[in-house]
């Protein structure tokens, strides 16, 4: 029972990484129906840029671990948003009314441009976070000792996702977000200026899945310019499982994701640990391809 | 006009037949990697540039293929050339399993459950299902190809093992691609409700596209094996489905010049650029961006099919 627990808390900590990189999928794909195959490399730069900050300007020293994290954190979404937005001005305006496949090439073009770059700056071996910047307590909850690490992650990442749920059904530019989403025509005639709701998109994302980025380098310490590949598919997994163009679904998807795979590793077979997220993707495309809360029927064409 | 491509064309094959001679093993080698990714592009140009169908997940196939023909030479000592039919077989058998369920899905989702099968076959391979696969380190020891009692050992005796099977598959896709069944493929890539509404069976011809693309893909994994006598996991990466992919969109898709000019650039160039090992990917993928916004149908593009009228009924009309 207690592995059963500690697994339990491990998947959920995973889940709230996959959800928050699951975010940026959702919302791209919700407006442009583009699979931004970037996105995942955008959350290795979060993890290398969080590391070159961590290490060169010596935040957590200066304004203590609380502080000098959030600090870090808030720089690195910063700096992510910026070069999402950049992204979708190069390698995606110019395309928005060519053929999808198109779209979908300069995608994968601009994933390899980026995974390399991150090879040629930082080299391809893997990097290592400093060890000791989070506290490594334990916290006891009804006898079972949860690394406070996991807590910290979940936490974050459940307000982040609130967060930006409110922001979405709240505001004025949320609204116009989910009015391009449902028509982009309609948005422009009722006055939206879309090209921005989209940028808009691919800032939000982008800052999202770098603060990801940052919580797996402090989480498992080591990074590498390749992991964006695995994680970015398994965060558009959980956005199908939750339902495509969904933000609660993609929160919904990541963490159901993340307790699936951590219970699956250690009850099934960790060899096929990645095996299983991806037969959890064709099971759901096959039987509900709407996702679990998806309301959009998909096109049957 | 016509006669001046079919010129060209013909001039760049002489060239390239006689190429061995005076290449040295090193990029004779070279060359036989582009005939290989030169024959898997065109299985997969029939499935993306004709279909339509988004797979990046075509190095499955090709495992599937390439593990058959290492297995059953290795455990019985079938000779590896002849099992080249079966290894079509067991592929497109595959593929028939995986597509069936998953045809009708619309583009990109379409795209993303490729992926997804691409890596559970890899992952799979690695974990030596069923105890036949030998795991991470792959199957060694596979036998040299016999081609009537003659042993294929050298690079440039493989140079025309490799582009003989290529010209058979140009030829193959181009008849393939002026029949019935490749208008079919250009017609509901087009639009699919009017391909429906005009008697075509959509799901039929995306299926048969599907298995018929994997089946050919299954037997250059035959001729891999052959050539490398060791196979690995690691070699049907999701980057080999990668490679595939955009060597059809960079070079043209749906176009056979286009697709043998793709492969010529993505495998051939980054060995000529061996020097700059770690920009060349960089500039790869800022390439493919770039050809994306200013070519967006490829170096050498499909040409729009001509019919020339049977010249009875224009003598008709004039009279």
């Amino acid at each position: 029972m207690e592995e059963f627990f500690q697994q339990l808390t491990n998947g959920l900590a995973v889940g709230g990484i996959y959800a928050l990189i699951a975010l940026g999928y959702t919302m791209v794909y919700g407006v442009l129906k583009l699979i931004n195959f970037a996105h995942g490399d955008l959350f290795t730069i979060g993890s290398y840029l969080g590391l070159t900050l961590l290490t060169s300007l010596a935040l957590t020293d200066r304004l203590g671990p609380g502080v000098g994290i959030l600090v870090l954190a808030l720089m690195v979404m910063g700096l992510v948003a910026l070069v999402g937005g950049l992204l979708e001005r190069v390698a995606y305006r110019p395309l928005r009314h060519s053929p999808r496949l198109s779209a979908v090439v300069s995608a994968l073009g601009a994933s390899i441009f980026f995974s390399n770059t991150l090879m040629l700056i930082y080299g391809a071996r893997f990097q290592v976070y400093p060890q000791n910047i989070l506290p490594k307590t334990a916290i006891d909850l009804f006898g079972l000792y949860i690394p406070l690490v996991r807590v910290l992650i979940l936490g974050t990442s459940v307000v982040m996702m609130v967060g930006l749920y409110t922001f979405i059904q709240r505001t004025k530019i949320g609204t116009a977000i989910r009015a391009a989403a449902i028509d982009q025509d309609a948005a422009r005639l009722m006055g939206i200026d879309v090209n921005r709701v989209i940028l808009m998109v691919f800032l939000i994302g982008p800052a999202l899945g770098g603060a990801a980025g940052l919580m797996v380098g402090l989480h498992y310490g080591q990074i590498n310019f390749t992991m964006g590949w695995v994680y970015g598919l398994k965060a558009f997994t959980a956005a199908i499982l939750g339902g495509i163009g969904n933000i609660p679904g993609a929160m919904v998807g990541g963490i159901l994701l993340g307790v699936i795979e951590a219970l699956g590793a250690a009850y099934l077979s960790i060899a096929w640990k990645d095996a299983i997220a991806f037969g959890v993707l064709i099971f759901i495309l096959i039987v509900r391809p709407t996702g679990l809360l998806g309301e959009r029927v998909a096109e049957k064409v | 006009m016509m006669e001046k491509r079919v010129l060209i064309y013909g001039g760049i094959a002489a060239l390239l037949a006689v190429s061995p001679l005076f290449l040295n093993a090193y990029w004779t080698d070279v060359l036989n990697s582009i005939g290989l990714y030169a024959a898997l592009g065109l299985s997969l140009n029939l499935i993306v540039g004709h279909a339509g169908l988004f797979n990046l997940g075509h190095a499955a196939f090709y495992a599937v293929g390439a593990y058959t023909a290492a297995i059953l030479n290795t455990t019985w000592h079938i000779p590896i050339l002849p099992l080249m039919p079966l290894c079509g077989v067991t592929a497109g058998l595959f593929a028939l399993i995986i597509a069936r369920p998953i045809i009708h899905l619309r583009g990109d989702y379409l795209c993303i459950v490729t992926i997804g099968v691409g890596e559970i076959v890899r992952i799979a391979l690695i974990n030596n299902v069923f105890g036949i696969t030998g795991g991470a380190n792959g199957i060694f020891g596979i036998a040299r190809p016999n081609l009537f009692g003659w042993v294929i050992r050298k690079p440039h005796e493989f140079f025309y093992l490799i582009w003989a099977f290529v010209a058979v598959t140009v030829f193959f896709f181009h008849r393939l691609e002026n029949s019935r069944f490749g208008r079919a493929l250009n017609y509901l890539r087009e639009d699919e409700t009017a391909a429906e509404g005009s008697g075509i069976d959509t799901a039929h011809y995306k299926l048969m596209a599907f298995v018929l693309g994997a089946a050919w893909a299954g037997m250059v994994g035959n001729l891999y094996a052959a050539k490398m006598s060791i196979i690995a996991p690691e070699s049907f990466s999701f980057w080999e489905s990668v490679v595939m992919f955009t060597l059809i969109i960079l070079g043209g898709s749906g176009s056979i010049p286009g697709v043998l000019l793709g492969a010529f650039l993505i495998v051939g160039l980054p060995e000529a650029f061996r020097g700059f090992t770690n920009a060349r990917m960089l500039v790869f993928g800022a390439a493919m961006i770039a050809m994306m916004i200013f070519r967006t149908g490829g170096i050498l593009p499909a040409r729009p099919r001509r019919y020339t009228l049977p010249e009875r009924n224009l003598a008709e009309e004039s009279a």
